[in-house]
């Protein structure tokens, strides 16, 4: 026990770890829900700790209702945590004070999912793209003309699109709009929730080639949110699976989609269609999962995971797994499951 | 009055499609969505028509089932469902093979259902306007419905309300409706892109189950190329209201003929290509107001030589059940998707 206590503390990084430019610890949303007088919490978000890397990419994975999109929503300060601690730079943010917003407004952005909805359509490209620089009183008119310019020949526009209106582009080119703005104030983090989900297939791939090579050029760290795993998988440095308000597995991409270490991950990995026409019908052989989705108003005690899981024993039903590195795994994932080594020897 | 699986006359395609085209707007300035396209669904196959927004793949399974909006118009040289010709039914029987011999399953479970029934009013309803049942024999017809799409528990939750339901439930839901006359032919339009993967996963195995046992034939319309991948028998993709490309879709994937669908699934991440860049398609797809001359695709296409702007490649055979609209299919089909 004190063992794995230890391999925690490694991986999560210790408290001044170098290069970690926003940490996340124990952090916890919970909203109202029914009736004011027999009204119920739902925790959307229950402890999830993370570290942020500088330059490095995050995807943060799960399905509807795990909690993904709330905690994006914590990250950029959108959301106040109910509990829990957010430091940006080592500072404590939590709090949502003036001075904390305006370090992480400046500090961490976000790219949204509908490209159609999410920019004004009366503000020309110009005046969409330098909003964030005249809301932070930085720099005079003409100044940011020039910027927007630069920011639109970051993302692959040209500068003489500058006084058109967000109706005479194409999806793809208004996700590069979206991006172009979240550059604005040079922020050390960009939290993308569901970047491309909105995109054509064909206009997908240019979209995440751009957040790559923004993040090796800029050296901008990227939080990354989807629901396809396979662009997560091809985006990401590390992952995080979430289910129901908790991590249920995190560590590098290319361990937890190779050797998955969760069941939970395992099911969602093998349910996810692949378009190599080698592995056709590979979804029959899938990991079904038992049952539907628990309710979050009122979730499982013990592993929140095993009314569904076909691992399930006694000790699931009233023990919370930790967050713990499997025993003889050689890197850094972390997985709470009590039989992440059972799950772990399945795979390989 | 109903119609058993075992009744349908062997050899009878659930849809046969030709010649279909879709205008929008004025009569003087026509706005083309489908520019005449041929389509086949053999009974009990699963047929997917894989496009992007703007293909012309709504267009084209609205103008099958008649719910075009107003101010569209539609023309064909043959669209049939069973042995039902619909170009020269008459009114009512149009109408009737439209109730019973097809059945529709959308996107959207929650704004399909009405929210002020129970399920079991919604499913009975179908027995009793179409088979003349009882209200008491329609509940029950409804509570097996819901039993052979996998509700839990049916005969209890027969009573309770589209919202009391998960969106997986719901999609099953409307998948009980939309078989629950035996249809000839199903028609799914994007039934699982607003589902989480694993409930993604069970509705296809639901679809891939009810086509054996009722020898329906799926019309499956979707941009997903791994759900296609993973059920359709065949696929058919359509760019700008065209059919560019069909075939059995194990071969097509596997060696596209046409350069936009060796481009679609070239730009979809692999793993075994982490590092690299994704390859990439130029530009957006046309809007119909606007598709360029000769072959639509050319402006984004890598293969693209003179002759694509001055003549359109007809769609032709290129290997056996194969057709693709390319002049260079045949060095297209020789390299394979990398």
């Amino acid at each position: 026990m004190s063992l794995s206590v230890d391999q925690h503390e490694a991986a999560g990084g210790a408290a001044e770890s170098p290069g970690v430019v926003l940490r996340a610890d124990a952090l916890v949303k919970r909203f109202r829900v029914g009736p004011a007088i027999r009204s119920n919490y739902v925790s959307a978000v229950d402890g999830v700790s993370l570290d942020l890397r500088r330059g490095e990419s995050l995807g943060i994975v799960g399905e509807s209702g795990c909690g993904k999109t709330t905690l994006a929503r914590m990250l950029v300060g959108l959301e106040r945590p109910d509990g829990g601690t957010l430091r940006f730079r080592q500072r404590d943010v939590t709090a949502g004070r003036r001075a904390d917003r305006r370090l992480l407004r400046k500090g961490v952005q976000m790219i949204f999912q509908d490209p159609y909805t999410s920019l004004d359509p009366r503000m020309t490209v110009g005046k969409l793209v330098t909003e964030p620089l005249a809301a932070n009183r930085t720099m005079g008119a003409r100044a940011r003309r020039g910027r927007a310019g630069e920011l639109l020949e970051l993302v692959g526009l040209s500068v003489d699109m500058l006084d058109r209106f967000p109706h005479q582009f194409s999806g793809g080119q208004r996700q590069r709009i979206g991006v172009a703005r979240a550059l604005a104030l040079d922020p050390d983090v960009l939290v993308c929730d569901e970047p491309v989900s909105a995109l054509d297939v064909s206009v997908q791939a240019q979209v995440i080639n751009l957040l790559r090579d923004l993040q090796r050029r800029l050296g901008v760290a990227i939080v990354f949110i989807a629901h396809d795993l396979s662009v997560v998988r091809h985006l990401t440095d590390r992952v995080a699976v979430m289910y129901l308000g908790r991590i249920a597995e995190i560590g590098d991409s290319d361990s937890i989609f190779e050797g998955p270490a969760h069941p939970y991950t395992r099911a969602l990995l093998s349910a996810s269609p692949s378009v190599d026409p080698a592995r056709r019908g590979q979804l029959a052989q899938r990991v079904k999962l038992i049952g539907e989705p628990p309710s979050p108003i009122d979730p499982p005690v013990g592993c929140r995971f095993h009314p569904r899981c076909e691992l399930a024993q006694d000790r699931c039903r009233t023990e919370t797994p930790l967050l713990r590195v499997p025993a003889d795994d050689t890197g850094t994932r972390r997985s709470a499951c009590h039989f992440a080594e059972a799950v772990l020897t399945d795979a390989r | 009055m109903t119609i058993s699986p075992l009744a349908r006359p062997a050899g009878v395609d659930a849809l046969t499609v030709r010649g279909l085209r879709v205008d929008y707007g004025d009569p003087g300035a026509a706005i083309p969505a489908v520019r005449g396209i041929d389509l086949d669904v053999p009974a009990g196959a699963i047929v997917a028509l894989l496009g992007e927004s703007g293909s012309g793949k709504s267009a084209t399974a609205r103008a099958v089932l008649g719910l075009d909006q107003d101010g569209s118009r539609i023309a064909a040289d043959e669209i049939r469902i069973g042995s039902t010709d619909l170009l020269r039914a008459s009114d009512e029987q149009r109408r009737r093979a439209r109730g019973s011999e097809v059945g529709l399953v959308m996107q959207d479970a929650l704004s399909a259902l009405n929210p002020v029934l129970s399920i079991g009013r919604q499913l009975g309803e179908l027995f009793e306007v179409h088979l003349g049942l009882s209200r008491r024999k329609a509940r029950s017809r409804a509570v097996e419905m819901l039993g052979l799409v996998g509700i839990p528990d049916p005969a209890r939750r027969v009573d309770d309300y589209p919202h009391q339901f998960s969106g997986g439930m719901r999609q099953r839901i409307l998948i009980a409706m939309a078989i629950a006359l035996e249809p000839t032919l199903l028609i799914a339009d994007e039934p699982t892109t607003a589902l989480d993967v694993t409930v993604q996963a069970q509705i296809l195995d639901l679809l891939d189950d009810l086509r054996m046992k009722t020898d329906m034939g799926v019309l499956l319309i979707t941009h997903d190329l791994g759900v296609v991948n993973e059920v359709a028998d065949r696929v058919v993709v359509m760019y700008a209201g065209r059919v560019v490309e069909s075939g059995v879709t194990a071969a097509v994937f596997t060696h596209p003929a046409h350069p936009y669908t060796q481009a679609l699934l070239r730009s979809v991440p692999q793993a075994s290509g982490r590092r690299e860049d994704l390859l990439t398609i130029a530009g957006s797809p046309p809007s119909p107001r606007q598709v360029p001359s000769g072959c639509s695709f050319r402006t984004r296409c890598r293969w693209a030589v003179e002759l694509c702007a001055d003549r359109r490649p007809e769609l032709a055979g290129v290997a056996e059940g194969r057709l693709a609209a390319c002049h260079r299919s045949a060095e297209v089909l020789d390299v394979a998707v990398g």
